[in-house]
């Protein structure tokens, strides 16, 4: 029997995600007295940094390493806060009055909450390359979260491709658990490395530089790391089979591999902040849209606050304190005293101090523009099968943005909603027109965010005004 | 093709895969049982018709939609396995209500 059925109708505090800032925001306010509920479409705590983190079988700490683990306690301090927890549900509707369609198990039904706080967090950035829809190939992310909730790794032929911290994160972690890689075609862009150097001092003074460097030596030291990668290609019939491959003008070079792995980056998850209303903006330098944000995580909706990589990415330990934040600024606007809630002086100086080596990340690993918009033949929404070119003949006939584009081709219109094909369509549009992202936006995101059965709406309790809503008196 | 790391020692459960007996391990998902049978696609494309298979394995690509105790679309990666749980595939034309 689902827990949802038993749940009452009422909640101060509604947390959507039970990553780093969904638990660290349920904390402040369950431990403020407030009727906390956390929701969280996975079966487990932790986010996707902590995933799996009191289940996983890699118990040898070292492969997973420390950031890891730093999850336990966090789980634990949560666990203990009081607030309720639902794992293994779905939110796929939340509009301003704090309404919001939860479903799991079967059965759907309706809560409301005087303050949301959106904790939703981030996912991999689309990475457009023939092929990337052939089964076989994964994103970096996904077979790191295969490794942490199973302990398994892919044993064939293994190619990682892309660029980010998370590539050689994960490549070091796969080492360690025993795995091997037979290349890694890494696509950082040469001209990034060059933009990047004036924030490079900031980045230095920060632990990342050492860590960084260190994952970097331990994976060069076994694996065959192939720079300036700046074209990509996976073949295969029903499945990969081989990565085609440029370096810098050179000619086209093959190697085989039976799993491909792809990452460059990660961007918020925006589709359900987006449907609730809440306004968002281009960023420039970490090439997405991010929600317009007051200090605590608020929006322009009243009701809702945004906290963790969904805000913009930033790291687990300010998706913390924003986390904290947004949990103060919930409690605070329900009333609860400023003195029988923690400070946020201790939060706001740390995420002061965590921005600062950000920009270089930010742009040194800014993804090259040819992965960004590809060429012509290139599937870019996976769902409906729509090309580069059939995006961009659509910008030649007329099409002005990414709500047009849907009627053109159904781009973005598949079950995934546009979340893997997003980005990429309002930058190659953008590019086709000549004008900004921002100019171009998003496409216009709405209920229901996550699909949703017949049987769970008709399991939806009815009141009177839905009734009147569509029969005639 | 996947090796595993297993330091804690989990609980074995039964599932099917096509009608096919597979034994998995208690905390699995559902997409993850899939790649460790060597199932890498485990649907076809709407539009073409082409295997495809689990791609982000964190709720947002749907690529691993399969049947689950007769419901159609499930994400296999946000679903843990349970005893006696029937996986289909959905390697060839959907039916009608499922």
């Amino acid at each position: 029997m689902s827990r949802l059925a038993s749940l009452p109708e009422t909640w101060d505090v509604l947390i959507i995600g039970a990553g780093p800032a969904g638990m660290a925001a349920a904390t402040v306010t369950a431990s403020a007295g407030l009727s906390t509920l956390v929701v969280d479409e996975g079966p487990g705590p932790g986010g996707q940094i902590w995933r799996a983190i009191m289940t996983t079988p890699v118990m040898s700490r070292p492969i997973l390493g420390s950031d890891y683990w730093a999850g336990a306690p966090a789980v634990r301090t949560f666990y203990e806060s009081g607030a309720t927890y639902l794992p293994s549900t779905q939110v796929w509707s939340l509009d301003a009055d704090g309404v919001a369609g939860l479903s799991a198990d079967g059965v759907a039904r309706y809560v409301t909450a005087k303050r949301v706080v959106i904790a939703t967090g981030a996912m991999e950035r689309p990475f457009p390359v023939p092929g990337w829809t052939l089964p076989g190939v994964l994103t970096v992310g996904a077979a790191q979260g295969l490794l942490k909730t199973s302990g398994h790794y892919p044993s064939g032929r293994l190619v990682i491709a892309g660029t980010g911290p998370l590539v050689w994160l994960y490549a070091a972690q796969l080492l360690a658990a025993g795995g091997r890689i037979s290349a890694l075609l890494d696509t950082t862009d040469p001209g990034a490395r060059l933009a990047a150097t004036r924030s490079f001092p900031a980045f230095a003074a920060s632990p990342y530089l050492a860590k960084g460097l260190t994952l970097m030596a331990k994976v060069r030291a076994r694996v065959r790391v192939l720079r300036k990668v700046t074209a990509l290609a996976i073949d295969g019939h029903d499945r990969a089979t081989s990565v085609r491959f440029r370096r810098g003008a050179g000619s086209e070079e093959q190697i085989p591999a039976d799993t491909v792995l792809l990452h460059q980056g990660v961007v918020p998850q925006v589709n359900l902040a987006m449907a609730a209303g809440v306004p968002h903006r281009w960023d420039d330098r970490q090439l997405c849209f991010v929600p317009e944000l007051a200090p605590f995580g608020q929006t322009a909706v009243e009701r809702i606050a945004i906290a963790g990589d969904g805000a913009g990415i930033s790291g687990w330990e300010a998706a913390v304190e924003r986390g904290r934040l947004a949990g103060i600024g919930a409690a605070r606007a329900l009333g609860i005293s400023h003195d029988s809630l923690p400070s946020p002086d201790a939060p706001i100086r740390r995420l002061r101090t965590l921005a600062r080596p950000r920009a270089f990340l930010d742009v040194f690993y800014r993804p090259a523009v040819a992965f960004r918009r590809p060429a012509p033949e290139t599937i870019v929404c996976r769902c409906e099968e729509v090309t580069a070119g059939e995006v961009e003949r659509a910008v030649e006939i007329g099409a002005l943005g990414p709500a047009q584009l849907k009627s053109y081709t159904r781009c973005g219109m598949g079950p995934c909603q546009g979340r893997m094909c997003g980005l990429t369509v309002t930058e190659l549009m953008a590019a086709k027109r000549g004008v900004s992202p921002a100019e171009i936006g998003y496409f216009r995101l709405r209920a229901p965010v996550k699909p949703i059965t017949l049987a769970e709406i008709a399991s939806l309790p009815v009141d009177g005004t839905i009734v009147k809503a569509v029969v005639r008196s | 093709m996947l090796a595993r790391v297993d330091d804690r020692h989990q609980r074995t459960i039964h599932i099917s895969i096509d009608g096919r007996a597979v034994e998995v391990r208690a905390g699995d998902t559902v997409a993850t049982a899939l790649l460790a049978a060597d199932i890498a696609a485990c649907r076809i494309s709407a539009v073409s018709e082409t295997p495809r298979g689990p791609y982000c394995l964190m709720g947002v690509c749907f690529e691993c939609l399969v049947t689950v105790d007769g419901v159609g679309n499930r994400q296999g990666c946000l679903i843990e396995v349970r005893e006696g749980m029937a996986i289909e595939t959905q390697s060839r034309r959907r039916e009608a209500g499922r």
